[in-house]
């Protein structure tokens, strides 16, 4: 049995030796997002909301138990919350498929998401999964149809989306939740186009090569920073519950402004920013 | 040096395929189904559809242009961007040249507009021979610009899809490049113009879970291979053997996720059909 002051903590670099003299690696990270003992989806629910309703299935084929969906209350604001999530001891994680959505989880969500919308409650989302899962029954569903859905009917929602990437992100199984008017991450969460292992294994056909993937792939809250996709890093230097009340703070803030758009703002406000992801030069015509 | 290009030009004038018959490269090509070695301006002739046993052979860009726009009807955007090298990945660039020598374009999709019996349409055509068709920053973009063009024109847009996924070189960057077409096509939709998608060998990855699936209409080629995870990746994960036909186009309708499939000699005539019905009129 972990002790309760044990089990007030996340998985941090505390708990890691660090290689790293000038800091941590995005191996290190990659270490700390995946880590068995990393708090999970409803952890955080469990303290930034003062009330949660489960709610349950897509209402065409199941309940997929990776994602967890529901109502939630801080204060009077009333919210939709949306949740990957990861097992915390086998027993959970094969109930939930270790955290890897079928594509019932996608259209659990988009079910919820449009409810949202119609009783103009805003939504906030938890990302944290290492991928949409790779079986013959999710690609007998349409997986790849699921994710593009709930990519196009978030674009379209007109109440404010909220997303917090609090572990893995991972390929488009967690961009299919994160298309948001603004997205928040924790500060040894990681997002990638795909795990550095499968990176590894597609660029230097070699998947024990993932360390240095990790390295390149440019996957920590710091890089998404940078690239101008994560708006807000939340520091993880505190216990845990100080770290979930900070994204509590941080989504009541962020939900403040956003309020003060219409919704034709908040929907163009989430094409521009979307729109503008890209790096490219451009060059003048060539004759 | 001059054993280099000894070398080189030894590499180019066979075509390995399987490690099985190398065949001078040239006039002749083998059908990697049939086996049967086909003259090349035959393949040619017949739309890259074997006439022994009909199997469909890739299909490039340009061909896929010329079957599908009236003569001399696309009209190529100008969309004057280059990629860059957003991960600073060893030897990105090096590969990009390659595969420029090779197909001659300068990126793995084409856009304009184009006529299809004299109905106005954008086009858009992937290329799986250039970097595996995959999606990284410029492909992203200008796909997003022939959406946004055929809202602007009153047009409605065709995509060929053809491709590996999204392009591992240029990481989230290119996984972000699923959201931006997509948002383009909440435009689209919102606009009202007609979307045809077509599935075409192979269409996989972040482009499989973004624009392919979200076509009004969404069509495909006979035993085109369509999924989201690789085939690989879901039989080491579940540790048995995929059953036959798994991800093929007539699985895919079979499951419900496509409208049509229709075989290549048929597609220009179908498009201007479902054109035609779409209320899209002869300019």
């Amino acid at each position: 049995m972990p002790t309760k002051k044990e089990n007030n903590k996340n998985a941090s670099i505390k708990d890691r030796k660090c290689n790293n003299k000038n800091g941590i690696t995005a191996w290190e990270r990659v270490e700390i997002a995946r880590n068995s003992n990393r708090k999970t989806a409803l952890d955080y629910i469990k303290i930034i909301f003062d009330e949660f309703i489960e709610l349950h299935g897509d209402r065409l084929f199941k309940d997929d138990k990776a994602t967890v969906c529901g109502l939630a209350r801080i204060g009077n604001q009333n919210f939709t919350v949306i949740a990957q999530q990861k097992g915390r001891n086998t027993k959970e994680n094969i109930e939930r498929n270790f955290g890897m959505p079928n594509p019932e989880s996608y259209r659990k969500a988009i079910r919820l998401m449009k409810q949202a919308e119609k009783f103009n409650r805003p939504i906030v989302t938890f990302v944290d999964t290492k991928g949409a899962y790779p079986g013959i029954g999710a690609e007998e569903r349409g997986q790849g149809e699921a994710i593009a859905r709930s990519m196009f009917e978030m674009a379209k929602l007109t109440v404010p989306i909220i997303v917090v990437v609090i572990g893995e992100g991972s390929s488009g199984g967690a961009l299919a939740i994160t298309i948001g008017n603004k997205i928040i991450m924790l500060e040894n969460a990681i997002y990638s186009i795909l795990s550095p292992e499968g990176y590894a294994s597609i660029v230097w056909k070699d998947s024990s090569r993932a360390k240095e993937a990790a390295e390149v792939m440019k996957l920590t809250a710091k890089d998404l920073y940078d690239f101008k996709i994560v708006d807000k890093i939340i520091k993880e230097d505190k216990e845990f519950e100080d770290v979930a009340l900070k994204i509590k703070s941080e989504i009541k803030k962020e939900l403040k402004e956003l309020q003060k758009l219409s919704s034709k703002e908040l929907v163009e406000q989430r094409y521009d920013k979307f729109r503008n992801i890209g790096e490219y030069e451009t060059y003048s015509k060539k004759v | 040096m001059i054993v280099d290009k000894i070398k080189k030009r030894d590499n180019k004038s066979i075509i390995k395929k399987d490690n099985k018959v190398d065949i001078p490269e040239g006039k002749w090509i083998k059908c990697e189904h049939c086996k049967e070695i086909i003259y090349k301006e035959v393949l040619k002739a017949n739309n890259g559809i074997c006439p022994t046993c009909g199997h469909y052979f890739r299909m490039n860009c340009k061909s896929r242009i010329e079957i599908i726009a009236d003569e001399g009807s696309f009209k190529k955007f100008n969309i004057n961007i280059d990629t860059v090298n957003p991960l600073k990945m060893q030897d990105y660039k090096e590969k990009l040249e390659k595969f420029r020598e090779k197909t001659n374009m300068d990126e793995a999709v084409q856009c304009g507009t184009c006529k299809i019996n004299g109905i106005e349409t954008v086009l858009c055509v992937m290329d799986s021979n250039f970097f595996m068709g995959s999606m990284g920053s410029v492909v992203g973009e200008k796909i997003t610009y022939s959406i946004e063009k055929a809202i602007n024109l009153k047009l409605p847009i065709i995509i060929f899809s053809c491709s590996g996924g999204a392009r591992m070189q240029e990481g989230i960057i290119s996984l972000m490049q699923m959201a931006k077409v997509t948002e383009a096509l909440t435009k689209l939709d919102k606009a009202g113009n007609l979307y045809i998608s077509v599935l075409t060998d192979p269409t996989y990855g972040g482009v499989t879970a973004s624009f392919a699936n979200l076509g009004d209409i969404i069509l495909a080629e006979p035993k085109a291979m369509i999924g989201f995870a690789g085939q690989r990746v879901i039989e080491q994960t579940i540790g048995e053997k995929l059953p036959d036909g798994f991800q093929t186009a007539e699985f895919m309708l079979e499951h419900g996720f496509i409208d049509k499939i229709v075989e290549r000699n048929l597609m220009k005539e179908t498009l201007y059909d479902l054109l035609r019905l779409n209320g899209y009129k002869k300019v």
